[in-house]
């Protein structure tokens, strides 16, 4: 569970984040929503320590991260997966070689039992044939998949992605929806997306947060969204013709 | 103003590539990669540049000796003078500024920009030192190179000088051995040792604090080559002030 206690950030005394409070819960997988510019971004790289926060408190179970040292900061940083907007995977390694990277640094596992484990992740997401190719001879969905296995490859007790299926085919999109979520369940884990993709808030939204101009405007679970009346949240939610036919629908329905 | 910031920035940079150590068994395999990208990788380009360059040298001196009282061993001597002590470490190192330096800047400016120095720090490395040590470690084995140079550039002035009927073989081995002070190589490769970590270090911080995207990884790639070439020159100032006066 990741507990996030009223913080702000501001960036040469204009403020991107303002009095910020939410839980993030544990086996559930919790979205941050938003306009491009809200903060999403920013939110997300204090969640993970890359940004120090003005004021406020984040706490990792019961551990506030503001406070940790060095040491406790790099040994949280271990039980932290992330899948990077643009997958971030070393370009100077192959796919297997990307997901054995976290072990080779930090466990002191043998290069056997370090490329068995990399070979079962493998296998859990869907990854054939790819083992000895590089990040620029695999499609982008095929790079998510190996950012999601190094991501997972150590058992992280945290999960972060940034926009995971940004630039995908919106089937590829679903599927690695839908395998962030198996994973998070399986793997019982606190996972924090941030994405503006309606199709993943309506998917995997257990819990979503919504961010304007940098203030969290309204919180609840994907179920919520249809029955909502935040007028901002529903502007961005509905901002297109498909999904207010959608919402009428489901509210007609609802009603019937 | 931007400039004293960034030269506190690029202290507290060093002050980290020194903090803490990546794996061992991890940094010796970049240690070794970068050995040959930065050091094995520039050995043809500056033999060719030193064999030629140092062909040119022992041209001009010998076209300028029109004095017939003037011995012809002077040739070698000029040569080996302006090879050793300016030539090969210094101009060089700017080549290697051009080289190596844009190769630094733009590979870590381009893992900057696809997230993967945010990659690495999310999972707890210190990326100063991944990134940078290696680098480091790797041009200590630069004044190899210099070495390369010096010997090709002064074996190019001698193929240059008696194969175009300037002098004799004999005259020009003379030459190379006439007044021979040991200590001016000593200083040509103390200039060397700083040159190499310049080499390293102001590459690496213009493209490990670039923002931006594609583009700005060639920007970055030519503002570190005018820093790193202007930093080399001062220093050579300074040290030959400091050494040779």
């Amino acid at each position: 569970m990741i507990k996030v206690k009223n913080i702000s950030k501001e960036f040469d005394k204009s403020p991107v984040l303002t009095g910020i409070s939410t839980i993030f819960e544990k086996g559930k997988t919790n979205l941050i929503i938003g306009q491009s510019g809200s903060g999403k971004t920013v939110f997300l790289k204090c969640l993970l320590g890359l940004f120090e926060t003005n004021s406020g408190q984040i706490f990792f179970e019961n551990s506030p991260i503001n406070l940790m040292s060095t040491k406790e900061r790099t040994v949280l940083r271990q039980e932290i997966g992330m899948v990077f907007q643009g997958s971030a995977l070393f370009d100077s390694m192959t796919v297997e070689e990307n997901i054995m990277f976290p072990m080779q640094m930090f466990t002191k596992k043998d290069d056997d039992e370090v490329r068995e484990r990399a070979n079962q992740v493998i296998k859990r997401v869907n990854l054939i044939n790819a083992n000895e190719k590089y990040p620029d001879e695999i499609s982008g969905g095929m790079k998510k998949r190996v950012a999601i296995a190094r991501s997972i490859v150590m058992n992280p007790k945290y999960l972060f992605c940034d926009e995971p299926n940004s630039g995908l085919d919106p089937k590829t999109a679903i599927l690695i929806d839908n395998l962030i979520q198996e994973i998070t369940e399986e793997y019982n884990i606190t996972t924090v997306i941030n994405t503006h993709d309606m199709n993943s808030v309506m998917e995997i939204g257990e819990k979503i947060v919504f961010l304007l101009n940098g203030k969290k405007a309204w919180e609840g679970s994907n179920k919520d969204i249809f029955n909502t009346d935040n007028e901002a949240v529903s502007n961005f939610v509905y901002s297109s013709d498909l999904f207010k036919e959608v919402r009428k629908m489901y509210l007609k329905k609802n009603k019937s | 103003m931007r400039v004293i910031s960034n030269i506190g920035k690029y202290f507290l940079m060093l002050q980290n590539v020194f903090g803490k150590f990546t794996k061992w068994k991890v940094l010796r395999q970049l240690i070794f990669k970068d050995i040959e990208s930065l050091i094995i990788g520039s050995l043809g380009i500056v033999s060719f540049i030193s064999f030629f360059v140092g062909g040119v040298v022992s041209i001009q001196t010998a076209l300028n000796l029109e004095n017939p009282f003037l011995p012809k061993n002077l040739i070698g001597f000029a040569t080996r003078q302006s090879i050793i002590l300016e030539f090969a470490p210094t101009f060089i190192s700017i080549i290697m500024a051009g080289k190596v330096g844009s190769y630094i800047t733009s590979s870590i400016g381009t893992m900057r920009v696809t997230e993967q120095i945010d990659a690495l720090e999310v999972m707890g490395i210190n990326t100063y030192n991944y990134l940078i040590f290696p680098k480091i470690i790797a041009l200590l084995l630069y004044p190899l190179v210099i070495c390369i140079s010096m010997f090709l550039g002064i074996f190019g002035g001698y193929i240059a000088c008696v194969y175009g009927g300037f002098s004799t073989s004999g005259e020009f081995i003379q030459g190379i051995q006439l007044d021979f002070t040991p200590f001016h190589v000593t200083y040509a490769f103390i200039k060397t040792a700083f040159f190499s970590f310049i080499l390293a270090t102001i590459p690496s911080f213009h493209g490990y604090f670039m923002t931006g995207g594609a583009l700005e990884v060639g920007k970055a790639s030519t503002v570190s080559f005018v820093w790193t070439s202007v930093v080399i020159i001062l220093l050579n100032y300074l040290i030959t002030q400091l050494l040779l006066t």
